[in-house]
């Protein structure tokens, strides 16, 4: 072996210096193989969602009104309903929470640590599970409690000041009177949505509109490919960490690189999350 | 790269870090909206530029210390991060046409009131000529 190996380097004596150079010898972005195609996959999933994100902007901006988030997004669980954005923070809280434990799986698997990796592994996907846990109760919350459907989006704000003619039996009492821009919900009783009658300035007689169409579509569309961005995520790390307590990876010898790819997606899920947080529920 | 001590106080200021921007993000909304004080509402020119750079801080900080994109290959970061920057044309063209339509949807519905007129009298023309084809009771649907 040894001597066909000098026989096949003189032979190849023109290429001497860069020896291998077409078989992958050298690395000029010091990452191996799999790191990179984790980052390319990122970069057209950041593309996916960007679009996602983009035609939702398109269609807010063309409408006149859009449902107000603090109002839409203000349920906690135990029945409080005047809590707006609160639930949805605990949420962010969550994910930002379940990175952190991730980075600290991947400095744990740097130095070769197998039961850092395991623990701090275990308690990244309990994270996740948690926000799936949250992410179920708003959307029931959502579907159950305020019959928004995808074809279907009782939330709407005023387009003209005027004074209720009826109550809902809820926040809203007949003669009240409200403003432009104030944001309402029609409840569903009974097989039907209950369209409150108004006066307007002018004096006529009107009943509340239903929001834009495309905001129940859009909603769990997005959050629900970022959910399931969160779900394929939480079955990763579970076998990721099923592979480390094993001690695949402590034999690879490779400082649990596999952790380190797992982690990337991981923060990514995060990252989609500071945008979709920042659309849906801040602006 | 940085060594396992430091790594750790960088987990920690990153915790700290995104739970208090994400805060003042929170608060803003609050603040701006009226929800903490009574009848006060900041004008969306100001809140909204003010949550998205946090936001923008929030995806570099995760995107540079999390997935340690700050100790990669200049090129890597490049190759990834390069392409991103075809979403602000995107961003821009989008956002434009979505105003667009907002401010013309009188113009739109009239037009659109147009093209059925022209549509119907073409298929009518068409269902004449392949009027073997097209069975009677179908013919007028159009309308």
């Amino acid at each position: 072996m040894i001597t066909e190996h000098v026989m096949t380097d003189e032979h190849n004596h023109g290429t001497h210096d860069t020896p291998g150079s077409w078989n992958g010898a050298a690395e000029p972005f010091k990452a191996s193989y799999g790191k990179l195609m984790m980052w390319y996959f990122l970069l057209s999933d950041a593309f996916t969602f960007a679009g996602f994100l983009i035609s939702y902007g398109a269609l807010r901006l063309s409408m006149p009104s859009w449902p107000l988030p603090d109002f839409v997004f203000s349920t906690l669980p135990g029945g409080i309903t005047h809590a707006p954005l609160i639930f949805v923070t605990i949420m962010t809280f969550v994910l930002i929470l379940s990175s952190v434990t991730m980075v600290r799986a991947v400095q744990e698997g740097h130095r070769g640590n197998q039961s850092g990796v395991v623990k701090w592994m275990f308690f990244t996907i309990l994270g996740g599970l948690i926000f799936l846990g949250c992410q179920a109760w708003e959307w029931t919350t959502l579907i159950k409690g305020e019959s928004m459907t995808v074809w279907t989006n009782p939330f709407g704000r005023h387009i003209e000041d005027g004074v209720y003619l009826e109550g809902d039996g809820h926040d809203i009492k007949a003669g009240q009177t409200f403003t432009v821009g104030a944001p309402y919900l029609i409840h569903y009783h009974d097989g039907h949505y209950n369209q409150l009658k108004y006066k307007n300035a002018a004096g006529e007689v009107k009943e509340q509109a239903f929001g834009p169409k495309a905001f129940g579509a859009l909603f769990f569309f997005i959050t629900g490919f970022h959910g399931f961005h969160v779900f394929s995520g939480v079955i990763f790390l579970l076998i990721i960490m099923l592979n480390a307590m094993t001690g695949l990876y402590q034999n690879r010898g490779n400082h649990y690189e596999m952790v380190e790819k797992i982690g990337l997606y991981w923060h990514f899920v995060d990252l989609v999350w500071v945008f979709v947080f920042l659309v849906f529920y801040l602006l | 790269m940085l060594n396992y001590e430091e790594g750790k106080k960088v987990v920690f200021k990153g915790l700290i870090l995104l739970g208090v921007v994400t805060l003042i993000e929170v608060a803003i909304a609050l603040i701006g909206n009226g929800h903490i004080i009574e009848g006060m509402h900041w004008p969306k020119w100001i809140m909204y530029p003010l949550m998205i750079s946090l936001s923008l801080y929030k995806a570099y900080f995760i995107v540079y210390e999390f997935m340690h994109m700050r100790y990669e290959v200049r090129g890597l970061s490049l190759s990834v991060l390069m392409p991103t920057i075809l979403l602000v044309w995107g961003l821009i063209a989008f956002a434009n046409e979505g105003m667009h339509w907002n401010t013309s949807r009188a113009q739109i519905k009239a037009k659109n009131s147009i093209g059925l007129k022209s549509e119907g009298q073409s298929s009518k023309s068409s269902s004449e000529v392949h009027s073997s084809e097209v069975p009677a009771t179908e013919a007028p649907a159009t309308h």
